[in-house]
């Protein structure tokens, strides 16, 4: 077996009386998409924020790439190649598409603190920049302001900005939320091209963007990861059925 | 061209033309209105990048001003005086050169920028606010208190300080000389605007969380920002200084912070000439209605309540519409 991108090992985190985390552990391999799946106030955002950085974990091991990165912050893991899309967009609206692309490429890049050339008119940034909008779909938006996007565009806005970093593992959560069907049918083709530049970990609530995109799929309530399997082994699964698709086994 | 390319014209051309006339007129009193509305311009233009790009709310930036002038002051007494500034571990003499002036005060700005940012950058909102204004005040203090450059009197300079090759003291040479400041300060601004910096620092105003996303840390930049921004500011304060020659404890106080505030939002926040347009029209009211009654700042306050009600972004908003950008 392939060495993981990214390993959650034992990882904990309570709030008060409430055990978000409970020794969860998963891993992301080279070349799939891991799906993390469970109902509502399962710690399925507790957990991405541990991953990200954003939470440290009160016990357990987060390593990425082969190295611990349990005490490092966002910022670090970001430049290591952990590339996020947020559940609810998280995007400059004011500004332009291009530029909201090219902040990815300027961080990637290691830019920020460059002070003399314009941002739009640096040919390194705005190559990588227009390849991600190409990529995505939206390089005929590149001139619109994120806030005048459709829902469905900044969902893919997102994965845009993410794809600048050059990734070397995916972390989104719910790009899906509050698309229509053919918009998920977009992104769900969308995130099948991305699987072969880098492993993606998925939360998802779309139970058919799963199923058609997912190699394993995990299951997590009440903080606890109950079930790690293939689709099948997950339709089948008694115990998923009951706590997660709600059904009488 | 875009609208607000077009009124920035204007308004840098309009800058030029009313001292000209005035100088023209023999009305040396209007050059010097002219020269405080510019100088009060580039101390907009510093806290823009603070406050207009960067979100910054620092109600503090007279910090900065203050220690501008009291640069300029310092350095200047000591060489009326005679008296070195320092006589050991070396010896540094005092000046009444201008630009070793400004780079000891931008420097000395610079610092208490990166100061005063690295703490109160730790906050934000309300105690940003509120925290910025404490040390700008703790300076106040500083300042009346300290008997040596004046105290509570503040410190006179008899005579303005000089530039290579210019007559300071004619109206209409220092206020060439402050008018160019003026535009390299505002190039200053667009440069860091366009720059990958400004990008990430406009960024990280409006979605943090996406710049820390994408490995930069929202901090940095702001710190970053905050010191430009207040090395700008100190600027303006050793030329408000040299423009009064008079230093006192009134340019660290709560109300010059709240002024230069108030240039910013009056002609438009994050507007690269939002505060030309803010620093002038102020300095017009403080002028005309000054001259009407001794209440003036009552008009004035309606006034930027209107600006803020109804005018999107200021003067430069209402003028120029939204803001067109591209390359």
């Amino acid at each position: 077996m392939a060495e993981p991108v990214l390993a959650v090992e034992g990882v904990c985190k309570s709030f008060g009386m409430v055990r978000a985390s409970d020794n969860v552990t998963l891993d992301l391999r080279p070349g799939e998409i891991h799906a993390l799946i469970g109902p509502n106030g399962a710690g399925k955002s507790t957990l991405i924020e541990q991953i990200c950085g954003g939470l440290e974990p009160d016990a357990g091991r987060i390593t990425f790439l082969g190295r611990d990165v349990t005490g490092l912050g966002t910022v670090q893991r970001a430049r290591m190649g952990l590339a996020r899309t947020f559940q609810i967009s998280a995007l400059a609206m004011e500004d332009t598409v291009i530029e909201n692309v090219l902040l990815g490429a300027v961080g990637a890049a290691g830019g920020a603190f460059r002070f003399l050339r314009s941002a739009l008119r640096d040919r390194a940034f705005r190559a990588r920049a227009e390849a991600a909008l190409e990529q995505v779909g939206l390089a005929e938006e590149r001139w619109m302001r994120a806030g005048d996007l459709s829902h469905g565009q900044r969902r893919a806005l997102e994965v845009a900005v993410a794809l600048t970093l050059s990734p070397r593992a995916f972390l989104m959560d719910e790009p899906m939320a509050g698309l229509g069907a053919s918009g998920s049918q977009r992104m769900t083709g969308l995130l099948r091209e991305l699987k072969a530049q880098a492993p993606i970990l998925l939360i998802e609530h779309d139970m058919d963007a799963v199923f058609s995109l997912a190699d394993r799929v995990s299951v997590l309530v009440q903080g606890r990861v109950i079930f790690t399997g293939s689709v099948a082994e997950i339709r089948a699964h008694p115990e998923v059925r009951r706590a997660y698709l709600g059904e009488d086994a | 061209m875009s609208r607000e390319a077009v009124l920035n014209l204007i308004l840098a051309a309009g800058f030029l033309v009313f001292p000209l006339w005035a100088w023209m007129a023999e009305e040396p009193f209007l050059i010097t209105l002219a020269t405080r509305a510019a100088i009060f311009a580039i101390a907009g233009v510093g806290l823009n990048i603070a406050l207009g790009y960067g979100g910054l709310v620092s109600l503090g930036h007279a910090a900065f001003f203050g220690i501008g002038g009291y640069a300029m002051g310092i350095l200047a007494s000591h060489a009326q005086t005679y008296t070195p500034l320092l006589e050991w571990p070396f010896l540094v003499e005092g000046t009444k050169s201008m630009p070793v002036i400004w780079i000891v005060a931008m420097l000395a700005s610079a610092l208490a920028a990166l100061a005063i940012g690295a703490l109160s950058l730790r906050t934000s909102g309300a105690y940003f606010i509120m925290i910025t204004l404490a040390f700008a005040q703790m300076l106040y203090y500083f300042a009346i208190s300290w008997p040596a450059y004046g105290g509570e009197d503040g410190l006179p300079i008899y005579v303005r300080n000089g530039f290579p090759g210019l007559n300071t003291l004619d109206p209409i040479q220092f206020f060439a000389l402050v008018y160019a400041l003026m535009l390299a300060t505002i190039a200053v601004a667009a440069l860091v605007r366009r720059a990958p910096f400004g990008l990430a620092l406009n960024a990280a105003r409006q979605a943090p969380e996406r710049v820390r996303a994408v490995g930069i840390s929202p901090y940095r930049l702001r710190l970053a920002a905050f010191a430009i921004s207040g090395t700008i500011t100190g600027l303006a304060g050793a030329l408000f200084a040299d423009l009064n020659r008079f230093v006192s404890p009134a340019m660290f106080s709560w109300q010059t912070s709240g002024e230069i505030m108030v240039f910013v939002i009056l002609g438009g926040t994050a507007r690269l000439f939002g505060p030309v347009a803010g620093a002038a029209l102020f300095i017009a009211l403080e002028h005309l209605l000054g001259g009407v009654s001794d209440y003036w700042h009552v008009f004035l306050g309606a006034l930027l309540l209107l600006v803020v009600l109804f005018g999107r972004n200021g003067v430069v908003g209402i003028l120029a519409g939204q803001e067109a950008r591209r390359g």
